[in-house]
């Protein structure tokens, strides 16, 4: 009986039916998407924001509320997948979500038909969401009310624009917003500590290569790269004063040397063991230096200074930058690549490392009790937390979130310390930094003009009269333009200026075309983007936009800034 | 209840083109990058609803492709596919619900957005590409791909550009290809034998590389090495005569516990059902949001194509590819993949492909190798040289025949330099590669 195998569990049905993106963000991003209540705040064609919430669904979101005032109406149906024949005239809150809650029975939806004004009047209205998405138009009052929301209540705030062939979303996202785990390509982050080894490491090595030279054919042919590695370093440093091979010089005459030393006399003409160790040496023969961005972290003086109601991220932070600081070193992650070599050496070599790694885990949870104590922390932080971040030290993001831009009719945009990259990157060739600012131009005409000159519904450029609001709108273009170059404090010479002005005030006359409708496709691929970075930001797993992304859908190019 | 309108007109309950009022903004204006002499207004809205248009592929991108062009104005769209419904789909294919598992994807995907969007008319069959001959691809003005598999695309890329007539330009089919896997995927546009093909592209998709043998048989290292083992040695040598069915959970289970007590044997941890099978099926994650965002991207070339409202991927000497990452904020790779003169596919027929091989393999580790080889990717050649048959798959005889050089090595069968034709049967072409010893 011994030897049998456990019984197996199989997948469970709801395991069955996400199996494909568990293989992506795992059962603890999936509790995350599954605990989140999702806002939709819908308006114009209303499109962009229906298509985001399908993909939204379709994985799993736990629950999600669309307000929308608007009554279907036929144009909807040449653009909205989610409303039939038999809505006409119905509500379109309430339609979309029903069709949209056919496509996953576990999922919780409801509606608001009440207008976006009075919903927004009653306290409280934003208390039940996580996560808030405003879909263009929206009259600006409302807008800076809900990001003024968002920024007390640390809540994640999405505004989006789908206008004919261009889109735009910017992420309002709290102002210290940090992901652990950002599933680096695992490529290019293997931390071997070739040139920091540590006394088992050198005693491992030292065993699997003493008599290298006399080796039988067969175990010369299974000596794990890292083994190899690190002997040809010590033979290096007898013939160097002691010193490791530096510069890409060296790096590469060390390659030969242990090029060279691989046999040549077998039916192969060579060995993969050696190939392996060759093609090592270039991407890990460099001291594990911390990022920039992981340097920058440890001086963040929410990481030197803990307060009292510090979170976890910032405790075991503090933490691993005392770990630093005494080693000159990240605590090690402990994954070894896959390398050939015999079972019981592979698995020999990677427990070295595994040790290692659960050894620096230890002292840095001792460090994190310690803080603990200190700030009198009443729960204490899990250690799988503590060695989450430990793994992953040298890939975490901190993201800092802040509001975006809310234009309001007639007033100057202020710009901060973003202004002078965006003036910069204006003139850059294929800069969708032009197409941004058509869009804040967008805003501002939509916020000067209403269908019924009552205030009430927002009326967007083109809708009856293209010439007429294309040269409206393209002078309330130029002048934001301008009015950013001169926060800047730069100034851009001639041809450059007048080509930037050519490109805002084609992207203008493109949007204008398009009168304020909705282009399906660019409505479904906007709300795969927009869709994406929300999950991102729910699960806390990926690197999320910041903080403003757009897509052109003439020359099908997506540009990222930061606003 | 709601009052259901007097007739259901594909345009609005009035006649007009009330319901694509949006749509006509765009039809009916010029904008800064039209053509001038675009025909705009009636002539670009006949044009739209008169293209016969064909999606291959009814799955994560088929189901978005067929939404998004029925709500493009196409109205006369065809799609093909082999496959039925599988719970793991329901994640993201949105036609399809719990109900529908077992059915014909093709099938329900056309009734489902037939039914929801009025007037478009959608011609489902249920079956392989390879079914159908060039005189049923020739009907179509435009062909848009939503495939999981690199052999599936070559083969319909290979037809398209074997169609081609100089003398007439209606055989010439735009090739628009979408394909994903976890938060990565490209858009393509193809315009066969003018511009870079799938085939000038193959390279930019290598298969994963296979794990030796010997590996699995006597040093496994990996979790996934002992399942291997068990999918591949173990099931050969205990159950030889059932055949495996990567569905069937009972096969998955016998496979899982194979390969977790060979990997307790060499103390290797984390072997898991999941991901036994992964590695058995292959798995590639699949997401809705990147669904979306491939498939809305072919949508609107095909829409720009089809209508001319604004400049399109794939005009020759433009870019005709769109690389999308997203895993990392956001990040789109857009470019001109170039056409490669000695592609076997589109290049000219006269110039080999050069091959780099070790002249120390035998042939049957050479043939072997062209599967795994991203500029190949061949699983059952057929090879000869301009004198001799090398290898032949079938018939029998001719495979017996030649059975005997496969031990042989290549220095011994051919020259250095020595050109060589390959066939598969998974394609209707013979690919020409000139062998270039390594040493």
């Amino acid at each position: 009986m011994a030897d049998l195998p456990p019984p197996v569990q199989g997948p469970t049905a709801k395991e069955k039916k996400y199996d494909r993106q568990l293989r992506l963000w795992g059962p603890t991003g999936q509790r995350a998407l599954e605990e989140s209540h999702i806002l939709l705040v819908n308006s114009g064609p209303g499109v962009v924001g229906i298509e985001t919430l399908k993909n939204l669904v379709l994985p799993g979101v736990g629950y999600f509320t669309i307000q929308d005032s608007a009554v279907v109406s036929e144009a909807d149906l040449g653009v909205n997948f989610f409303l039939e024949e038999r809505h006409l005239g119905g509500s379109r809150a309430e339609h979309t979500c029903n069709l949209l809650k056919e496509l996953n029975p576990d999922v919780q939806g409801d509606f608001i038909t009440e207008p976006v004004e009075s919903f927004l009047a009653k306290p409280d209205s934003l208390k039940p969401y996580t996560l808030v998405i405003v879909a263009a138009p929206i009259r600006p009052e409302l807008l800076a009310k809900i990001s003024a929301y968002a920024s007390a209540n640390s809540v994640q705030l999405f505004y989006i624009h789908s206008v004919g062939f261009y889109s735009h979303f910017s992420i309002h996202l709290p102002p210290s917003f940090p992901i652990v785990d950002t599933h680096p390509d695992p490529e290019t982050t293997t931390d071997l500590r070739l040139l920091k080894p540590w006394a088992e490491l050198i005693m491992f090595a030292e065993e699997k290569t003493k008599s290298l030279d006399t080796m039988a054919s067969d175990d010369h042919g299974h000596v794990p790269y890292v083994c190899l590695l690190l002997h040809y370093l010590e033979v290096w440093k007898k013939d160097h004063d002691g010193q490791q091979p530096r510069t890409y010089k060296e790096k590469t005459e060390f390659r030969d040397m242990v090029k060279k030393a691989a046999r040549t006399d077998n039916p192969e003409g060579g060995e993969e063991n050696y190939d392996e160790a060759v093609a090592a040496v270039l991407k890990s023969l460099n001291p594990p230096e911390p990022s920039g961005a992981v340097k920058e972290l440890f001086k963040d003086p929410e990481c030197l200074l803990l307060k009292d109601d510090a979170s976890s991220f910032w405790i075991i932070a503090h933490a691993v930058s005392l770990f630093y600081t005494k080693y000159g070193v990240l605590p090690l992650p402990g994954s070894v690549p896959d390398m050939k070599a015999r079972s019981s050496d592979y698995i020999q070599l990677q427990n070295v490392y595994k040790s290692k790694a659960r050894k620096d885990l230890a002292e840095v949870l001792d460090s994190v009790r310690f803080l603990e104590r200190n700030i009198n922390r009443s729960t204490p932080i899990e250690e799988k937390d503590v060695e989450a971040f430990c793994k992953n030290a040298a890939h975490i993001k901190l993201v800092r979130g802040r509001p975006f831009q809310v234009v309001q009719a007639g007033e100057t945009l202020k710009w901060g310390d973003t202004a002078k990259s965006l003036a910069q990157n204006l003139t850059f060739q294929d800069s969708l930094i032009p197409l941004y600012i058509a869009f804040l131009a967008f805003d501002e005409f939509t916020a000067m003009h209403d269908k019924d000159a009552l205030g009430g519904t927002p009326r967007a450029p083109g809708e009856t009269n293209p010439e007429v609001d294309t040269e409206k709108m393209t002078g309330i273009a130029f002048k934001i333009m301008d009015d950013l170059i001169k926060e800047a404090g730069t100034f851009i010479e001639d041809p450059d200026y007048s080509e930037a002005k050519t490109w805002v005030g084609e992207y203008v006359q493109e949007l204008v075309r398009a009168g304020g409708a909705e282009l399906h496709n660019i409505a479904t691929l906007t709300g795969g983007l927009v869709s994406q970075e929300v999950i991102k930001v729910m699960t806390e797993q990926y690197v999320p936009v910041d903080n403003t992304c757009i897509f052109d859908g003439v020359k099908s190019k997506t540009g990222v800034f930061r606003v | 209840m709601d009052e259901a309108p007097a007739a259901s007109l594909p345009n609005g309950s009035d006649g007009q083109r009330t319901r694509w009022k949006y749509l006509d903004n765009i039809l009916n204006r010029l904008g800064p990058f039209t053509d001038p002499d675009w025909e705009h207004g009636e002539a670009a809205i006949e044009g739209l609803s008169r293209a016969k248009i064909l999606v291959i592929g009814a799955g994560g991108l088929g189901c978005e492709i067929l939404k998004s062009l029925a709500l493009s104005g196409f109205q006369d769209i065809h799609v093909i596919d082999m496959d039925t419904i599988d719970v793991s789909n329901l994640n993201r294919q949105f036609l399809f619900r719990q109900a529908d598992v077992g059915k014909y994807k093709a099938e329900v995907a056309a009734n489902f957005v037939e039914k929801r969007v009025k007037g478009a008319k959608i011609t489902p069959y249920c079956g392989k590409i390879q079914d159908k001959d060039e005189e049923y691809y020739m009907q179509f003005a435009i062909i848009v791909c939503g495939l999981d598999s690199i052999e599936a695309r070559r083969w319909i890329n290979a037809t398209l550009v074997g169609m081609v007539d100089e003398q007439n330009p209606d055989s010439m089919k735009p090739l628009i290809d979408g394909g994903t896997e976890g938060f990565k995927g490209q858009a393509r546009v193809i315009f066969p034998t003018m511009t870079s093909c799938i085939e000038c592209q193959l390279d930019m998709h290598a298969p994963r590389a296979a794990v030796p043998l010997c590996t699995l048989a006597t040093i496994p290292r990996q979790p996934q090495h002992c399942i291997e083992w068990a999918h591949i040695i173990a099931w050969e040598e205990e159950r030889k005569d059932i055949t495996l069915d990567n569905d069937d959970p009972e096969h998955i289970t016998w496979l899982y516990q194979k390969a977790l007590k060979r990997a307790q044997e060499f103390n290797i941890p984390g072997v898991t059902y999941s991901m036994t099978q992964g590695v058995v099926k292959n798995i590639i994650p699949a997401i809705a949001s990147t669904n979306a965002i491939v498939a809305a991207s072919c949508c609107n070339e095909a829409f720009k194509l089809a209508t001319n409202t604004n400049p399109f991927l794939g005009f020759p000497e433009t870019d005709n590819y769109m690389m999308y990452t997203g895993d990392e904020s956001i990040y789109t790779y857009t470019f001109q993949h170039m056409k490669k003169s000695d592609c076997p596919v589109c290049g000219d027929d006269s110039i080999a492909r050069p091959l780099q091989i070790d002249s120390n393999f035998t042939l049957q580790e050479f043939l072997d190798s062209l599967a795994e080889r991203p500029e190949s990717q061949l699983k059952k050649p057929t090879i000869r040289t301009e004198e001799k048959s090398l290898y032949y798959q079938f018939p029998p005889d001719l495979r017996q025949q030649t059975q005997p050089n496969l031990s042989k090595k290549i220095y011994e069968l051919v020259e250095n330099g020595e050109e060589v034709a390959i066939t598969d049967p998974a394609f209707p072409l013979q690919f020409k590669y000139k062998l270039i010893f390594k040493d």
